[in-house]
Order: structure tokens, then sequence, then C-alpha cells
């Protein structure tokens, strides 16, 4: 059964529109599944976008064209959203956890138009001087990656898994021999976990692509913890209404700045509450929460030990509240002192991020392979077949390798001969 | 130059690949020359005394679902079994037997006599024949001519095979035996891609002085289990073999003795097997240890020579008899053959297909250590498929391959042709992405069938074959028959089951490579006409020269980019 794939055909976010395009077999119950209708063939129709938890996304004109006549020849859909980044991550998120949909691989649209007969030769010639440029760019981005402090890290990934895996294999394919059999009583769980646990860290700094357009400093927590007057306090404008009143930002506030040359995207959200009844305010409340997972830093004014991973961890209205001592930060609006205090750790940070020491944001192509590395990793963790424990290592080995253009065999080759002295 | 005689296929080399080779040829229907200079040393064991292990055993099994000789021939001589891997999943358990060398060679000049179309030869091939830019034959060094319509070559270590030991040098590729000079300066003549490896040796021991008492034995195993799918005569009686050590004494000695030693003086320029390495070597590279394992290994039942397994070593002869006498209970023991390294022309498998037909020159196969591979039964596994395609080519037959998830030999062929070698290519069950499915115990349901499609089972093998089904079918039907069938098949029938969620996912992996392999790419010259395909892609392609979509993907270093091209190209040219 062939996948339905995905991918954003217009340019990149933030813009005005954003469209999606969904191809394949799936695009007919992709439709259903997010707007609850097949609209009629070849029809504008305006309709809500909802994930599978029912939650709205957006309110987007979808078009559903079917095969073969379409541009790829297959069932196609379209939807065109509002051209916000957390619109098109939220949406690619549902998409992707939909059965047999997947993220299109680059060209994948191409090759299905070709392989339906869509697109003529010609047209498949000059997509492949597009391909050359391409593989052109892709050379040049891994030899940077390949001196970059990224390729550092996953070699030093590659070095531990191959040792582990190679110790796993040596107890297979030389399980007779006096040297791996001192090594026997091997079991890989804590190295696995550990390495995974590390490849976790890096999964939590945000992505290359994002840096480089502003990092988002998301301010959350409860309600009137004083998060919008230091909103204003750090932007020095009134950007959003501060009022006494518990909930008064039912939704999500965004204004960019940029400070000794580095862009910020500073975005205030609602109080976060499991209590409120106001639909309104719920619906301010879950685009808090999934700002908080798509922020890159997180000035969290909330209980310090429920704070979200990449959070300052800040004791709101110090100047006349009581000051928690496991805060990071004591901060109040008014005291002006303490705001640029905010702005210094906030630098600090975006530092980190941006090079320096830990050069090691991902761009989103290697995050999804590191991250699908993890996932098997934390499989293999739990195997106890060693056979099946050697089977997940392999397949996690080889996205790591897949990043360098390694051979993930021979790395692991490598491992076990350099380790163990084997052969009779 | 007349032609003495005419064969379909001519097999040059009597070893396990050659032998093998002749054999299969013949089951597909060819008549058969098998060429070898000595015609009493065909099927000889040049090394260590066992067949079989862990990727190995996968691969005799492999050998004998094609009705092939090793396994049988391992029954006939088995005087010490061990499976591998007892507590682990089928998957990776290693069946391995020790053989009594005599008779292991006799059952395979036995075998080879019950093919009524298969000749054995005695002689020396001093060159190739062509006739039109195919093989036509070859002429032997006495200038007689022999006619084949496909010639394999099976030459193993013969081919500018150099022995060396301490400060000797001695032209051969076995101790005792003359290398094929002349036929190595015609291949390399001819432009191909020839380069150098190396193996060793250890010194042969007389057992008789040797004190088995003090040391611990290692017994064979005591279930009745076989190499072979097919049924055979009682076993042997089972020796025991026993296990020493190397120590400090033994390493000092070693380190002295490093002066003359062919390996570190740079006189060997042959790339050695990592897994296999001289004991000089572990020495050398794990300088902390106090100790390496020996396996003592007796050679037959009749015969009081033992093989040291685990000291393979080119030192000149004084320096192997005073490092045999510092190891415990060797100390009274009598070296009667030292051990060597061997150094031999080896050819890069690159310019190889899947059929193991040279590119370059129709109707010429090669197959074993020739190929850059180590070995008993890698060589046994290349040469049936040479045999097979070797025939097929003479005959006007259909190609007989294997791909990657069919089986081990697969794996390895598909290895050799599209990464070549940097060192002798040993089989290991890590090499198979496969290897969930690709189990020793169901060689027979994997490759069978291709036998029988090829046509080269004999009748008493699809007899059995086709049987064995039947109660397989009935045991997947109704698993609570498994009492009253046969135990290999009950298990075989059983993990099946056990891992059938993993073998699903494969599946489907399985599947995708399938569908790329059906997509014939560019190759040669035509590589360089393709939009999008940059210059060190297009390098590693002729270097490698994939012929589909799914061999491409796995040439190293070829980028997803680099392999749309190739697809879009492939789709304008269809």
């Amino acid at each position: 059964m062939t996948d339905t794939i995905f991918a954003l055909s217009s340019g990149r976010p933030p813009a005005a529109i954003a469209v999606m395009r969904i191809s394949g077999p799936a695009a007919r119950d992709t439709a259903r599944a997010l707007t609850g209708v097949v609209p009629p063939p070849r029809t504008a129709t305006l309709r809500r976008v909802r994930d599978h938890d029912n939650a709205t996304l957006d309110q987007a004109l979808i078009l559903f064209f079917p095969g073969p006549n379409t541009a790829t020849g297959e069932d196609l859909l379209e939807l065109h959203l509002h051209g916000g980044r957390a619109v098109v991550a939220a949406v690619e998120r549902a998409l992707a956890a939909l059965p047999g949909v997947r993220l299109a691989q680059p060209g994948e649209f191409t090759r299905r138009a070709l392989e339906h007969g869509r697109i003529d030769l010609v047209q498949a010639a000059g997509i492949a001087d597009l391909l050359e440029a391409e593989t052109e760019s892709q050379r040049r981005a891994a030899v940077a990656a390949s001196e970059g402090t990224i390729s550092r890290a996953v070699l030093e990934w590659i070095d531990r898994l191959s040792i582990i895996a190679a110790r796993v294999e040596a107890d297979i394919d030389f399980s007779d021999e006096a040297d791996v059999a001192d090594d026997a009583a091997y079991v890989p769980r804590d190295d696995i976990t550990a390495l995974a646990t590390a490849m976790g860290q890096v999964l939590d700094l945000p992505s290359v692509e994002r840096l480089r357009d502003g990092i988002t400093v998301v301010l959350a927590g409860p309600r009137n913890a004083g998060k919008s007057s230091l909103f204003n306090a750090l932007l020095d404008r009134e950007a959003a209404i501060v009022t006494p009143i518990a909930g008064t930002t039912r939704d999500v506030i965004e204004a960019p700045v940029i400070r000794h040359g580095i862009p910020y995207r500073l975005i205030d959200t609602a109080g976060l509450t499991e209590a409120s009844v106001d639909p309104v305010e719920r619906i301010g409340i879950d685009r808090a929460a999934r700002m908080i997972d798509s922020a890159d830093l997180i000035l969290w004014f909330g209980a310090p030990q429920h704070a979200p991973a990449r959070a300052i961890r800040l004791s709101g209205k110090s100047d006349i509240s009581p000051v928690d001592p496991a805060a990071d930060l004591p901060v109040s609006a008014h005291d002006i002192a303490s705001v640029q205090t905010v702005w210094t750790m906030i630098e600090q940070r975006a530092g980190q991020y941006l090079g320096g020491d830990s050069d090691l944001a991902l761009r989103e192509e290697q995050r999804r392979l590191v991250a699908g590395c993890r996932d098997d990793l934390l499989i293999a963790a739990w195997q106890t077949d060693p056979l099946l424990i050697a089977e997940q290592l392999r397949v996690a080995l080889g996205q790591l390798a897949a990043l360098l253009g390694r051979n993930a065999t021979e790395a692991m080759l490598d491992a076990l001969f350099g380790r163990f002295c084997l052969g009779k | 130059m007349f032609h003495v005689k005419h064969y379909d296929v001519l097999v040059v080399g009597g070893g396990h690949a050659g032998t093998e080779a002749a054999a299969a040829a013949a089951r597909r229907g060819a008549r058969v020359a098998l060429v070898s200079q000595q015609r009493s040393q065909i099927g000889t064991m040049s090394c260590n005394p066992s067949i079989g292990g862990l990727g190995k055993g996968h691969l005799v099994r492999e050998v004998d679902a094609l009705d092939g000789m090793m396994a049988r021939a391992a029954d006939d001589a088995a005087i010490h079994h061990r499976m591998l891997n007892r507590s682990k999943g089928l998957a990776v358990r290693g069946p391995r037997i020790q053989a009594d060398r005599q008779r292991y060679r006799a059952s395979i000049q036995r075998q080879l006599a019950a093919y009524p179309a298969l000749d054995i030869i005695e002689a020396e091939v001093a060159a190739l024949q062509y006739a039109n830019g195919r093989i036509s034959g070859v002429t032997l060094s006495d200038d007689a001519a022999i006619g084949a319509n496909a010639v394999v070559l099976a030459t193993g270590t013969f081919l500018g095979g150099r022995i060396y030991r301490g400060s000797d040098r001695i032209p051969g590729g076995r101790i005792g035996e003359r290398p094929a000079t002349i036929l190595g300066q015609q291949l390399r003549s001819l432009g191909l891609p020839i380069h150098r490896l190396k193996t060793g040796t250890p010194p042969r021991l007389d057992g008789r002085m040797i004190d088995w008492a003090r040391l611990a034995p290692q017994f064979s195993d005591s279930d009745t289990w076989r190499m072979s799918f097919m049924p055979g005569g009682a076993r042997l009686p089972q020796l025991a073999c026993a296990i020493t050590r190397t120590n400090i004494a033994t390493h000092d000695i070693i380190r002295a003795g490093l002066d003359d030693s062919p390996l570190f003086s740079g006189a060997i320029e042959g790339q050695g097997p990592r897994y296999c390495p001289s004991i000089e070597d572990k020495v050398h590279r794990f300088g902390d240890r106090d100790g390496h394992q020996i396996f003592l290994e007796p050679e037959g039942l009749d015969d009081p020579i033992v093989y040291p397994n685990g000291i393979s070593t080119s030192l000149a002869s004084d320096v192997q008899e005073r490092m045999i006498a510092s190891i415990e209970g060797l100390e009274r023991a009598v070296i009667t053959v030292p051990g060597y390294a061997v150094e031999y022309d080896y050819l890069d498998p690159r310019a190889l297909d899947h059929r193991l037909a040279l590119t370059a020159i129709p109707g010429l196969f090669c197959a074993g250590q020739l190929n850059g591979t180590t070995g008993y039964e890698e060589a046994a596994a290349q040469g049936l498929v040479a045999g097979l395609n070797a025939a097929a080519h003479a005959l006007g037959l259909g190609p007989a391959t294997i791909d990657r998830a069919a089986g081990y030999i697969g794996v390895m062929i598909d290895d050799l042709i599209l990464q070549g070698v940097s060192e002798p290519y040993r089989m290991l069950t890590a090499r198979a992405e496969y290897r969930l499915s690709l189990r020793a115990d169901n060689a027979e349901t994997r490759l069978s069938p291709l036998g029988i499609d090829w046509n080269c089972l004999r009748p008493e093998r699809l007899f059995h074959v086709e049987q064995r089904e039947g109660l397989r079918e009935q045991l997947r039907r109704d698993p609570t028959t498994a009492s009253e069938a046969p135990m290999d098949l009950a298990q075989e029938v059983e993990e099946d089951r056990r891992y059938a969620p993993y073998l699903a996912r494969q599946a489907e992996e399985i599947d995708r490579m399938r569908r790329d392999g059906r997509i014939a790419i560019a190759h040669g010259e035509h590589l360089r006409g393709i939009a999008g395909l940059s210059h060190e892609m297009i390098e590693r392609l002729l270097a490698a020269s994939p012929r589909t979509l799914d061999e491409a993907s796995r040439v190293r270093g070829v980028t997803p980019a680099a392999l749309a091209a190739l697809w879009l190209d492939a789709r304008k040219r269809a």
C-alpha cells in the first residue's frame, strides 16, 4: 500500500497563508479526519481543522481533487491555512498522527507526478537540474556539518553506540571465544538509557531553522502571576493589556524584538488553570500549553518544581510577594534592575543556542534522525532477547550513521575488533 | 592447437569453491571438467579442521539446501559437534563440527565421482583462451587445450601465492604445492583489478606428546544434530578438544622473535583478516593481556596430528618451537609442520556481478578466496553460485541469483560485488540485515524452492524436500501435531511463530528492496550523461557498478539526491 504524503507547498511561515498538500490513497480519509467532511471535488470550502483530540487548530479553506487528474495523479487534498508557525506545526503533527500518512521526502511529490505520468520528460530533466543544485548544497552542508560541533557530538554518539552494539554482537558472533565470554554478563540497558538521555538533551534544544527565525521566548505560568507586566517591561511598551483581574490575557500575544542583533519572539500566554469554564479562556489555555511545547525558552512563573524543560524559573511580583528560594530569579516589572537581569539570562541562553560551547542545534532533518535513533534506543533498553536488542541497535545506529553518511555495519565492526581480541 | 576435449563448464581448482562449482554445474545439466594440479588433494581442508560456526554454519546449510556437498561431507567426517549460541534464538545458532581431514576429503571425492557428467583432469591450467571476446577454453602447462563455453576460476591462494615463514620465502599456495604463476600473470596482463591479501595458519603438532591430562577438555555435543538436512549414517566416534593458553613467557618469546617476522618487517603488503589475527598480532595489539586461548583440535581418528587453533603465525621455525614449548601441556609437543603466512592475488570482486561472472569477459566466473573471502564455507557458497551460473551461461538457461533477503549467500555476494573488500571477507551474522529470518535451521524452506526452479536438486533431494515441506504445512495448520513431527521441523515452525511480528516488519523492508531491485539504472559511461549526479557520485557508482536502484542504495556514500537522479533517468529511458 502506498503511503500518503504531505508537505507544506508554500513558503516557510510566518506568511499570510500556508498551503499544505496531502497526496495519496488516504487523502480522502484525511479530509474526513481533520475537517469532518470530504468537500465536493474542486470546490473551495471553509472548514474548521481539528486534531484527533478534537481541538480546533485553524479555520481553513480546503480543496479536494480526486485522482488521477491531479498534479500527482493521486487523490490530492489542499489545506489553505493561516500562515503562522504554530498553526502549521500543529497541522503537521495532526497529519503525521494519522495512519499511513507521513511527511514527504524531498522531491517525492515530483517523483509521484512522474510515476503517474503527470509531468513529461522535459519537465523531469528540469527537475534533475534542480536536484543537482540540491546535491551541491547538501554536499556543502554536509561538509559544514562534518567540521562542526554537531558532527563531533554525533560521532561521539556513533562511537558510544558502536561499542554497545559491538558488545552485543560480539556475544552473538563470537560467543565461543574466551575474550568475549569474559564480557558475557554485559547487560546494555544502562549504557543505552544513558545515551538516549544524552541525545534527548540535544533534542531539547531549538533547531537551527527556528533559531534563524528568532528565538521563541514564552511567558507562562498560573493566572495573575505578573506575566503580562513583565512582557511589557521586557518590551518596554504596552503591548499587552495589564489589569489586576486574573485571566486578562485570554489568547496569546506575540511581539518581535531585536536585542544586540539577535531576533526574539516574545509570547505572552493565558494563565494556566484547569478550572476555567469560559470557553474562550479555555482555548487560550490550550494554546498556551502548545506554545510551551514549541518554545525555545520559557519564562516560568509557576512552582519551580513544575517547570517545563528549557525554562528560566521566575518568582514573580517580587516587590509584593514572598520570593520562592527554589526559583532562578526574583522579578518584578516595577524593578528595572530585575527586568534587566531577566534579559541578561535570556541572552545567555540564546548565546548557548546560537554558538559558543554547545553549538549543538540540529536541523529539522537531523533532528528527525536523532529522534528516531533515540526512540529505537528506548525500545532496545527494554528488550531482553539479545537478538532483538541487536536488531533495535542496528536500526538505531543506521539512523545516526546516515547523519554523517557513515556505514553503520563497518562502524560496529571497527568497534568490535578494536575492543576484543577476536579470532583463533 | 587442437582441443583434446570440449566441455560446457570447466572449473579450475579442486578446493571447496571448485568442487562445489563443478558439482553444481553438473546438477544443472552441464558436462563438466574439474582441473586440479593434484587429483589426490581434491577436497583438502588447508587450514583448520572445522566446518560451520556462526554465520558460516548458515552458509553450509544453504549450500546443502541447494543439494551441495559440504554439509554431507561434514557429516561423513565429523568427529566433534558443537552448536554455538545454544542459549540464544535459532537465528544465531551456529552448527559447527570438527572434521577428520582424510574422511572429509574422501567424502568430497566420493560425491564428485557420483556425477556421471563430471570428469576430473589432473593438470595445470596455464592460460585462458578466448574466441570473439568470449571464453572458449583453457590451455594446460603441457600445451594441450581443453574447450569450454564457461570457465570457473577457483584458484584459492594459488594465484601468485607466496609463503612466508621467518626470513624464508617459498612460492606456493599451500606448503609443498606449486603456485599458479603463469595463470596469475595472464590475469594481471588482462588489466583486471588484482591486489594482494594474506592469511596464515598455525603449526601442526604431534598429539601423542601433548599432556592432555593437565588441560581442560571440551566435549562434543551429546544430542544428534546433523549439518545436512538429508539423513545419513551413524556418527563416527566423537573426540574431545582441549583448551590451553599462551602465557607471559610465550609472549616474551614472540616479541623477541618479531625481528625477522615478515608481518612486522613490511615484507607482506597484503592485508590480513582482523578476525583471524596471527598470535604475533594479538600479542602486539593487545599487549596488556597475559594470555590468549588456544583450542587443541584433533585432525582425525587415525591421525595423531593436532591443530592448535588460535596461534596462526609466520615466525621463524625455531621461534615457533620455543613458543610451543612455553605453553602448558605442549612442553614436549613436536611441531610436524611449522605455521606460515601466505600472500596471494585476489580479484577486486566489484568487477563481478551477482552471478559471480566477470563483467569484462563473458563466460568467465570467479569463486572463493580469489574473490577476497576467507573460509571454506564462504568459498563453497560462492562455488555453488558460480557453478550454477556457469552452467546457465553454457546451456542458455536463466541466471541463478540469491538476494540479501533470501540467504547469507546473497548477503555475502552482494557485499562483495558492491563494497569490495579491504581485508579477507568472513561471514558474520551481523552483516545480515534480515538476520531474524535468515536462520540456519530454515535454509531448506528459504532456498530449496529456488533449487527446484533452477532444476538443480537431484531426485533423492527433491523427494526429501517435498516430503518435509508437506510436514511443515501440516505443522503450520495444526501446531498440536508437533510431537509427531521431526524435531527440527517442529522447532522451525515454532520459531517462525515466536518472531512473527518482527518478521512482518522485515517483510515490508524486503518488499521495498525487491521493488527497487527491479528498477534497472544506467551504468558505465552513461552515468556521466545524467543530470544531477555530482562527480563524486559518478566515481563511487563507477567503482561499484550497481545495476539496480536497490544496489545503488547500498553503495557507500551515495546520497538520496543521487538516487533520485538515477531513478529519474531510469524512468526517462523506460
